[in-house]
């Protein structure tokens, strides 16, 4: 059991964590930086190795288009339905996408899908993981915000799976963080959970009784975060830029990928300076040369916001009303996310609920603590946990298209899950074997004003005359709030093939190949370093034998020695620029071998040399051959 | 009676027998209801029923499980609601419920054609009336015109099918005490036409009820368009 760790992760859209159950309290394991957050930024330098968190920040001002950042936007969805986010990040897409296609996005020149980005991320934590446990990890929780709908959870799932790890459960980061909250077993009563993180916003109304935490209710927006703000204040800088300075940066494909990311930069950190100074500078170098100076006090920035997080009202109000309570009904209120750090979302906050809100959480890491303490509770639980259950629900209402293009609901949202309904189909058609059926999420009349969530084709129906076939069709949302459609043809008793066409997802099959190809990448890329460190050790005894041969020992060795050295030497040469790591090792081996005599004699000249009085550094000692440093940039004629 | 969850001597979980959700908390099937008595074995069942639980177990437990609790949670979800207790009890005696008949909605919807909707006949006079008054506040907003006596009118008359609708429920909640009464008697000579004599009341009752509440609904769009 010690060694069969299981970790809880928050894969944030700004920010990544990962954290486990030590003794009586979760803990966040902190990366090889020690840092506890992981930014969820992914880079590819310029030997195309995948940077990922803190180190590939510095890829965003340097080079832009090789860098990928707030990935979650984008986990889940169709071509047709980011258009804003193409507008608001620098996102490019793959040149050769096609419509109807999983979205592919390009870092450098390699094109990955979003669950392989987010794959990329969790790595990393497993890494840091690993490295803290000094053991495998292969189990996990991963958080997913409670407003996400089943194609933006099975994306989790699929990237979870890429990145190697088995993932238990997904939880709801509202209720995650509801966990944390109420560790201590003296809380009970109603609890709102207010999660305004990078991306996403959720509201999810709780009853803690009793150590069981029960979501009655939940509510969000699933792209209303923090980096609505910042986009916000990155247009009116460029407004303001254009205006002031005479630079349209929006039309300068060239400069516009540096100059966005250091006014968001800069951007970011004002923001941040704001939640507790009265104005904040923005001190931006710009490319090019000019520089962009303005203050901004906290009032304006106050009014500039305002129409964001006037967003979150609307779901609050609509999770009350589901949930039958008002205001004066809630006992407590949690702050969930680094966005809930402004003052204004604060008294917001307050004002919705009519209470001070409860800040004693970091915001930053209470989910991931909360997936801890829920990954504990899956392993089998320890001491504090064993009372502990968590009763969660699907945030949408589940619906069938029907005639006349209306959607009929199945499973109401808020409904407690695991939850099913049972429906009954039949044919239309004499000898009709298949049956299809399209399933979708959402809270509209119109099928086409829902979220297609997937086609199912029921096969192999027994040919019967139309009518006659009594198909009963399971639908079951698990505990992660994911479909599974079952069904049977009742009376030839015979089980559907169900074939599913997820609408915006991976099937099975590509998340497999995926999880395939990252191990075959991770040997490629590890293939790549190898060479690279090889060419550098190449390079440098190459340099210290030109340098000896114009030393006087060179002349002391026979020719037969001297003839053998540069055959070696031309033939090290010949292999250094191939891909044959293999080939290189040897002919620096043999080469090194081979020169090792020179090496002596010309550590003697050197000794006699010392003691003849001469300066060592006099002398033309070289240093001996040594191995490149594994992390330094390989250099290249 | 009650269902069977897990194993009496080894304790493991069950395959989920298709029982009927009465059965599955061990209640009697009796419309009246401890909410409080139901709430407390829902959480009970939950602590041994919930996937969470089997995170660890093998495929079979865990298939078991997830079956077991959603189960759980249907059968919650029904008998915790009043009406949808009483519609879900009446489903388990055979009886059609009209009006919400998916194959209605769907033919309905199919053909373009109304759905048949039987106007309460106590009601007819009512109904004839607040439709005139509806269509006459339509046509006047069309117009911009604004009559103060008409929306009285029509104010007072949703009042009255509140007060209907409430009244309907207390109908409903009579219905509830006699079949109570009649499972305790357990069945006798003569039963099944007293059994189906409530059985058609209960449904008159919701039908009726619905029917008010779909026209308060349509009494609220018009006011607020």
């Amino acid at each position: 059991m010690a060694t069969n760790h299981i970790v809880g992760i928050d894969l944030g859209t700004t920010n990544s964590l990962v954290a486990y159950m030590q003794g009586d309290s979760p803990v966040v394991i902190p990366g090889e930086d020690g840092l506890n957050l992981v930014p969820s930024v992914v880079a590819l330098d310029e030997n195309n190795q995948i940077i990922v968190g803190n180190a590939a920040r510095r890829y965003l001002i340097e080079t832009p288009e090789r860098v990928v950042y707030s990935i979650k936007r984008l986990m889940g969805r169709g071509l047709e339905d980011i258009q804003d986010e193409l507008k608001l990040f620098p996102f490019q897409l793959a040149d050769d996408l096609q419509a109807g296609e999983v979205l592919r996005i390009k870092i450098g020149e390699r094109t990955y899908t979003p669950p392989e980005i987010s794959a990329l991320v969790l790595r990393q934590l497993k890494r840091n993981a690993e490295r803290f446990f000094g053991a495998p990890l292969t189990q996990a929780v991963i958080t997913v915000p409670a407003y996400f709908n089943d194609a933006q959870r099975q994306a989790t799932k699929d990237a979870g799976r890429i990145a190697g790890l088995n993932v238990l459960r997904l939880v709801n980061e509202p209720t995650a963080a509801s966990l944390a909250y109420g560790l201590d077993k003296k809380k009970h009563g109603m609890v709102v959970v207010y999660d305004l993180g990078g991306g996403t916003f959720d509201i999810s109304i709780l009853k803690l009784h009793d150590g069981i935490f029960e979501v009655i209710a939940t509510n969000g927006d699933t792209h209303l975060g923090g980096d609505d703000i910042d986009n916000l204040l990155i247009a009116i800088a460029l407004d303001d830029i254009r205006g002031e300075l005479g630079l349209d940066f929006r039309r300068d494909p060239r400069h516009s990928g540096e100059a966005i990311q250091r006014i968001r930069q800069a951007v970011i950190e004002a923001k941040i300076a704001l939640s507790s100074q009265p104005t904040a500078k923005l001190d931006v170098d710009l490319p090019g040369g000019k520089k962009y100076q303005r203050e901004i006090s906290l009032e304006a920035f106050e009014q500039i916001i305002q129409p964001i997080i006037d967003r979150t009202v609307g779901p609050c109000k609509q999770a009350l009303k589901d949930a039958g309570l008002k205001p004066e009904q809630i006992d407590e209120v949690v702050l969930v996310g680094g966005s809930t750090r402004i003052p204004k979302v604060r008294r917001l906050v307050q004002d919705l609920f009519g209470r001070v809100p409860h800040t004693d959480l970091n915001p930053d890491e209470v989910v991931a603590l909360g997936a801890a303490v829920q990954a504990n509770i899956l392993a089998g639980g320890s001491e504090i946990t064993k009372e502990m259950l968590l009763l969660d629900v699907t945030p949408l209402s589940l619906g069938i298209e029907v005639a006349g293009g209306v959607t009929d609901k199945i499973i109401l949202r808020n409904s407690t899950v695991p939850a099913s309904a049972t429906q009954y189909y039949t044919t239309q058609v004499d000898g009709q074997t298949n049956v299809a059926i399209h399933v979708l999420q959402g809270e509209r009349e119109l099928a086409r004003d829902c979220r297609s969530l997937a086609r199912f084709d029921l096969k192999g129906v027994p040919p019967m005359p139309a009518g006659m076939p009594r198909i009963e069709v399971r639908f079951l949302i698990d505990a992660n709030g994911i479909l599974r459609v079952t069904a049977r043809e009742q009376r030839s008793g015979k089980e559907a093939e169900i074939d599913v066409q997820p609408s915006y997802g991976l099937t099975d099959e590509q998340v497999e190949n995926m999880l395939l190809e990252s191990f075959d990448f991770a040997e490629e890329d590890f293939r790549q370093r190898q060479i690279i460190e090889a060419r550098r050790e190449a390079d440098t005894i190459l340099t210290a034998l030109a340098k000896g041969k114009k030393n006087p020992a060179w002349q002391d060795l026979t020719s037969e020695e001297r003839s053998k050295v540069e055959t070696l030497e031309k033939s090290l040469v010949g292999v250094k620029e191939g891909d044959d790591y293999h080939a290189i090792r040897e002919a620096i081996d043999a080469l090194n071998q081979a020169t090792m005599h020179l090496a002596e004699l010309m550590m003697d000249t050197a000794v006699s040399t010392a003691l003849k009085g001469k300066a060592m550094d006099d002398t033309d000692l070289e240093e001996g051959p040594q191995a490149g440093h594994p992390v330094a940039k390989a250099e290249f004629e | 009676m009650r269902a069977v969850h897990f194993c009496a001597s080894c304790g493991k979980v069950q395959p989920p027998v298709p029982v009927d959700y009465f059965t599955f908390f061990g209640f009697p099937r009796k419309l009246n209801l401890d909410i409080s008595a139901l709430e407390k074995e829902f959480y009970a069942l939950s602590r041994r029923l919930h996937p969470d639980l089997f995170a660890q177990a093998n495929p079979e437990e865990r298939a078991f499980s997830l079956e077991q609790s959603s189960m759980l949670n249907d059968a919650y979800r029904t008998l915790k609601d009043p009406i949808k207790r009483t519609e879900y009890l009446l489903r388990l005696e055979g009886v059609e419920l009209e009006e919400q008949s998916k194959q209605a909605t769907e033919k309905a919807r199919a053909t373009g054609k109304l759905k048949k909707q039987v106007v309460p006949a106590d009601l007819l006079e009512e109904v004839f009336e607040l439709n005139m008054h509806l269509e006459e506040l339509r046509t006047q907003k069309k117009i911009g015109e604004d009559d103060p006596a008409l929306l009285e009118e029509i104010g007072k008359a949703k009042l009255s099918l509140e007060e209907k609708y409430n009244a309907l429920f207390n109908e409903l909640k009579a219905e509830w005490n006699k079949w109570d009464k009649f499972v305790d008697k357990g069945t006798t000579d003569g039963a099944e036409d007293d059994r189906r004599k409530i059985l058609d009341k209960m449904l008159d009752v919701l039908n009726r009820r619905n029917y008010v509440r779909n026209l308060v609904r349509d009494v609220n769009e018009a006011l607020e368009n």
